[in-house]
């Protein structure tokens, strides 16, 4: 007989996926940095001929860290948490076990696949979806495995009420599958135009105005699904099992799911305001952009309020910390979506480096925050060894929030200078600016990025060491820490 | 009326039914707390208490180990 007591979670497929974020976090981020340098320093276009252009390295950038870092993240912290708050192991079903592997080596392969497809410049040349079509239906196959652990695990639970972190998981699962199966909806150019083209290369089977909403529909719950869903779904777990308080109201995140349900899949087409969309949509994105507000923020003062009478813990525990600036900072980009959404705003922040400016407080404050704080409280869980360094858990913490702030306050001031000197008109009703104009202005804050993106990534190579470190050389741990994560000084 | 419009009135009373079904949402689930039907705040605990060993917040009848375990 199989007794409880005997039987303990298994990490493996977590773990697998550990490594994965921190590897395409770095590959994903130094990109980024040098892309970001490029824009500062043209001339660094030019390094590895036509494989380190710009517009080359920009989608591998976006692809790498958004499916390569973001999903490993979610993955690992799915495999991990969802064992745990439904009380079972992944050692008690082979198939489940299986089927975890199966997805991890399929995952691989399609990360190294487009990886060096996309630096082939071989692109289906949509936003966010640039993989070709066999890489798509790889892509849909790898998700469907995770549904089938998913579902699996539900089947098997012991503990009846699924804990909300699962309902954001399975948010996740259910709205990704949805919205890329119809973005990604392509035909091969060779039957496109009769036996012409290449079996490789296809083209949404939308055009015009009708490609472009269904791309919005995509690009910005793209933003929900996987920025935003499953970084919700860390946060209930994690910050109340490393602090040992309980979400503070259960009733408040329940409701939060649902308006975010509810409201997210209509925001997309603030993407397209001020263009040859109806007017009805556009304004209809603007409203619901602005609604979004409220279950965001229901969320994120949820997570704030946990903390209520134990705020000692945020100058104790490093972790914490992430993960209250975490909060914090979804917080701070979910107000300032919906201020960009907002078609007079719109009209002076669309096509600027504000918009850059708002993507990367959320995916550098919050979501990778958020991962890498919950990869930090897996760690002594999964390896069985304390982390190996606070200190420099401190020093990461500070050098990325300072790269985060430089990153963000220098795209405000790029973004609303290059806006208005794009709209600005003399007493005769002439342009006042060319575009040159507004390229000579930006360059101190294009420099501004480029730092705070090498800030970033010093960060990063500090959690990957810290992280590779406890889990070869830190000190093991006799039993498994119940709430705070023991690090060594 | 062409479709443009059809599509814009049909979103106009598609959000009010949906903000109807949100609100319902919210009175219905303090309504069944206050009237002691359920009980969402202790659904909280299960990230807290999340032992493989630990009893369950709402246990599942018949989970798979037991059901082996009856079997066995």
């Amino acid at each position: 007989m199989q007794s409880n007591a005997a039987l303990e979670y298994d990490y493996t497929v977590a773990k697998l996926f550990t490594y994965t974020a921190i590897i395409f976090g770095l590959v994903g981020m130094l990109i980024g940095t040098l892309i970001a340098a490029q824009l500062a320093f043209p001339e660094l276009n030019y390094l590895f001929g036509e494989y380190g252009t710009f517009s080359r390295l920009r989608p591998l950038h976006t692809n790498v860290v958004i499916y390569g870092f973001t999903v490993s993240g979610v993955f690992a912290t799915f495999y991990y948490s969802a064992q745990r708050v439904m009380k079972v192991s992944m050692a008690e079903s082979s198939f489940i076990m299986m089927v975890g592997k199966l997805q991890f080596i399929l995952y691989v392969i399609l990360a190294a696949w487009m990886v060096v497809t996309l630096f082939m410049g071989v692109t289906a040349s949509k936003e966010y979806a640039q993989m070709e079509w066999p890489l798509d239906v790889l892509t849909v196959l790898v998700w469907v495995l995770w549904g089938v652990a998913m579902f699996g695990l539900i089947g098997m639970r012991r503990e009846k009420a699924l804990y909300i972190s699962m309902w954001y998981f399975i948010a996740c699962f259910l709205g990704v599958a949805m919205l890329y199966l119809f973005n990604n909806m392509e035909v091969p150019t060779y039957f496109a135009a009769g036996g012409l083209g290449s079996m490789m290369h296809s083209v949404s089977m939308y055009a015009g105005t009708n490609d472009a909403l269904v791309q919005w529909w995509w690009g910005h719950n793209a933003v929900a699904f996987v920025f935003t869903v499953p970084i919700v779904a860390m946060v209930y777990y994690f910050l109340p099992k490393e602090s040992g308080q309980a979400v503070y109201s259960y009733k408040l995140s329940l409701l939060s799911f649902w308006g975010l349900m509810f409201v997210y899949l209509w925001a997309g087409s603030h993407h397209l305001i001020w263009s040859t969309v109806p007017d009805w949509m556009q304004t209809m994105g603007s409203v619901f952009s602005v609604v979004l507000i409220l279950p965001s923020w229901g969320s994120a003062i949820n997570m704030l309020l946990t903390m209520k009478g134990e705020w000692n813990q945020l100058t104790e525990n490093p972790l914490i910390k992430f993960m209250v600036l975490a909060s914090t900072f979804y917080m701070l980009s979910t107000l300032e979506g919906p201020i960009q959404a907002i078609k007079s705003v719109n009209a002076i922040a669309h096509f600027t480096d504000w918009i850059p400016g708002h993507v990367h407080d959320g995916v550098l404050g919050w979501v990778a925050f958020m991962i890498m704080a919950a990869l930090f409280h897996m760690a002594p869980r999964m390896f069985k060894r304390e982390i190996y360094s606070k200190k420099m858990l401190e020093a990461q913490f500070w050098v990325q929030t300072t790269a985060v702030v430089l990153y963000f306050t220098s795209m405000w001031i790029a973004g609303i200078t290059q806006g208005m000197m794009w709209r600005a008109v003399d007493e005769y009703g002439n342009l006042m600016y060319s575009f040159i104009d507004t390229v000579t202005v930006l360059h101190p804050y294009y420099t501004i990025r480029a730092v705070a993106g090498v800030l970033f990534v010093a960060g990063f190579i500090l959690f990957a060491y810290n992280m590779f470190m406890t889990m070869t050389a830190s000190k093991k741990l006799e039993e498994e820490p119940q709430f705070r994560s023991p690090m060594a000084a | 009326m062409d479709i443009r419009e059809l599509q814009g009135y049909a979103s106009f009373f598609m959000t009010i039914f949906l903000v109807i079904m949100l609100y319902g949402y919210i009175i219905h689930l303090y309504r069944s707390e206050k009237k002691g039907e359920r009980d969402y705040e202790k659904y909280g605990n299960i990230a807290i208490d999340d032992e493989l060993d630990s009893n369950p917040v709402e246990k599942k009848p018949e989970a798979q180990s037991e059901k082996k375990e009856q079997k066995k």
